[in-house]
């Protein structure tokens, strides 16, 4: 469903310039870090190749900075490439023109937020059929396809409520049934249930996993907690200062650490001092 | 030292070459400004005064919805009645909501691409210090040589001073819309406008309400400087009394100025928490 080969990403300086340095640079990950810093630019991401499966559940695990959001980022364009190719159901998206690319984020892409990223000036009702608006659809249908959404996330009643009136967990399960209405064949999401208390967050954790078993949507799920990774990921794939570490199934990363970085997670959630969830 | 460098001179062959080549510009412009506030003025001296009262006292009451406001808002406005300066007041009240509409009109638009072009902002910025804080008497004097004497050259410089608030608000309004949410519309496909319209606007509205709630306080305290030029309304009685050492007569228009502004101030303030 979604192939992505050597993505990169260089963020302050040119395209064209970047592209010529990375094409220039040795292989080892910390030289190429340090050619492109020199330059006044910065990896964001380096070599990134993956794929993922329809209806899987793939996990982007990392610490901040470790250009996993980058990574989701790119699989929609909401971050241009500076090299490297995506194809999402056959399709190349760094190819696209903008229409196409609007069409992309409207039909086939749904994505969620860290920190919700509503519209508060909008009922919650508005909100979900956002995806909806920008397409055309006339009112009527796609307010009763938004509440059809809500209903799927637990907040039928809440329609006519705006986001303020709402606890994190209910805005987040607005931010997830907004982007569950438009109907995606893909939902990104980026740390979705970070910012959420522990239990809310092992709710949410169970909703889209409800959700998944009957929907099977193929998910790409950004998050820096291994309990969640291991908890939600059919495949995890870890990475550190833009490079992909290890990927593999929760059972592969938690027997065989590539390199101390994975083996440091795994350490820390025996230890069981990882978030507590 | 220094060479001189003639600014004097080049402001003035400047101001003449565009007095000779867009004299019949400056005329429409003129024209336009005159019909519109004449409409306005027509508008607000067509009901009886009191009838007009009671309705600006309604207005301030459905803005800022506390009771209070009634007996203040109807004692101010009477007691410019009983200074005999309502249509004076009313003559400035028209500069002031057409000058206002003029700079909203211009300046919100503007405001909104500085947001969105760092370029432009870089060209609007200094510009706007310019306008700002040029000393207003400066642009009088060039737009009565492009407007005549009379009440046009003090909408033109009334406007030219309360353009920048309208800008600078909703330029910072727009910035300060949450980076996530644009990029949740833009996440769903929405097309810059759609974005424009569907996100920024409305979450940046606080922001511009405040910019209109500004450029209407500049507004108001140019129309004294106005009377200068011809003006007329508040700014005349204020002239007028200051010629003749009319100590009395000069509190009362100032007095009438007061009232004003403390009416417009608290009734767009109002509205813009209102349609927050």
């Amino acid at each position: 469903m979604i192939e992505v080969n050597g993505l990169c990403k260089v963020y302050g300086m040119r395209d064209a310039a970047a592209v010529t340095l990375l094409d220039g640079l040795p292989p080892e990950p910390m030289a190429r870090r340090v050619a492109v810093t020199e330059r006044g630019g910065f990896l964001g991401a380096d070599d990134v190749s993956f794929s993922v499966e329809r209806g899987e559940v793939f996990v982007v695990m990392g610490l901040s900075g470790s250009g996993k959001s980058t990574v989701l980022r790119m699989l929609n364009r909401l971050i241009e490439p500076t090299a490297g190719s995506v194809s999402i159901d056959g399709k190349q998206i760094r190819d696209m023109d903008d229409a196409a690319l609007r069409s992309l984020r409207n039909r086939t892409i749904g994505m969620v937020f860290q920190h919700f990223a509503l519209f508060d000036h909008r009922t919650v009702r508005e909100n979900v059929a956002y995806g909806l608006q920008v397409r055309g659809l006339p009112k009527k249908e796609r307010l009763d396809l938004a509440d059809k959404a809500l209903a799927q996330v637990g907040l039928a009643e809440r329609g006519d409520a705006k986001p303020a009136q709402l606890s994190g967990g209910q805005r987040q399960r607005v931010g997830l049934a907004r982007a569950l209405a438009t109907e995606p064949d893909v939902l990104l999401m980026d740390e979705p249930f970070s910012a959420l208390d522990p239990l809310i967050r092992r709710e949410m954790q169970e909703l889209l996993q409800a959700l998944q078993a009957e929907q099977r949507r193929t998910i790409v799920f950004v998050t820096h907690d291994l309990v969640e990774a291991l908890r939600l990921g059919s495949q995890i794939m870890i990475m550190r200062d833009g490079r992909v570490v290890q990927r593999g199934t929760g059972e592969e990363i938690l027997a065989n650490p590539a390199d101390d970085y994975v083996a440091a997670f795994v350490a820390d959630l025996r230890t069981g001092g990882a978030h507590g969830a | 030292m220094v060479p001189d460098i003639p600014i004097d001179a080049w402001t003035t062959s400047a101001i003449d070459w565009l007095r000779d080549h867009l004299g019949g510009f400056f005329d429409a412009i003129a024209e336009f400004l005159r019909q519109l506030l004449n409409g306005m003025y027509q508008v607000l001296v067509l009901p009886h005064p009191l009838l007009l009262t009671a309705i600006l006292v309604a207005i301030a009451w459905l803005c800022v919805r506390r009771w209070v406001v009634i007996p203040v808002a109807a004692a101010g406005l009477l007691l410019v009645q009983a200074m005999d300066l309502w249509t004076d007041t009313l003559q400035s009240l028209a500069v002031v909501l057409v000058a206002s509409a003029v700079a909203v009109v211009v300046g919100v638009p503007l405001g909104i691409l500085t947001a969105r072009k760092d370029s432009v902002r870089t060209v609007v910025r200094p510009v706007m210090d310019f306008m700002q804080t040029m000393p207003v008497f400066v642009y009088l004097l060039p737009a009565v040589f492009f407007f005549g004497i009379g009440v046009v050259p003090g909408v033109v410089a009334t406007t030219i001073f309360a353009v920048p608030p309208a800008v600078r608000l909703t330029d910072l309004g727009i910035r300060q819309v949450d980076a996530e949410v644009v990029e949740a519309a833009t996440a769903f496909g929405a097309r810059p406008r759609q974005i424009l319209r569907d996100v920024q606007l409305p979450l940046a509205l606080p922001s511009i309400m405040t910019g209109v709630n500004q450029v209407i306080m500049l507004a108001l305290s140019m129309v004294v400087v106005a009377g200068l030029v011809g003006g007329g309304g508040l700014g005349a009685v204020v002239v007028q009394a200051i010629t003749q050492l009319d100590i009395g007569r000069g509190f009362e228009g100032g007095l009438a100025v007061v009232v004003l502004a403390i009416y417009l101030d608290r009734v767009t303030a109002s509205l813009g928490r209102r349609l927050a």
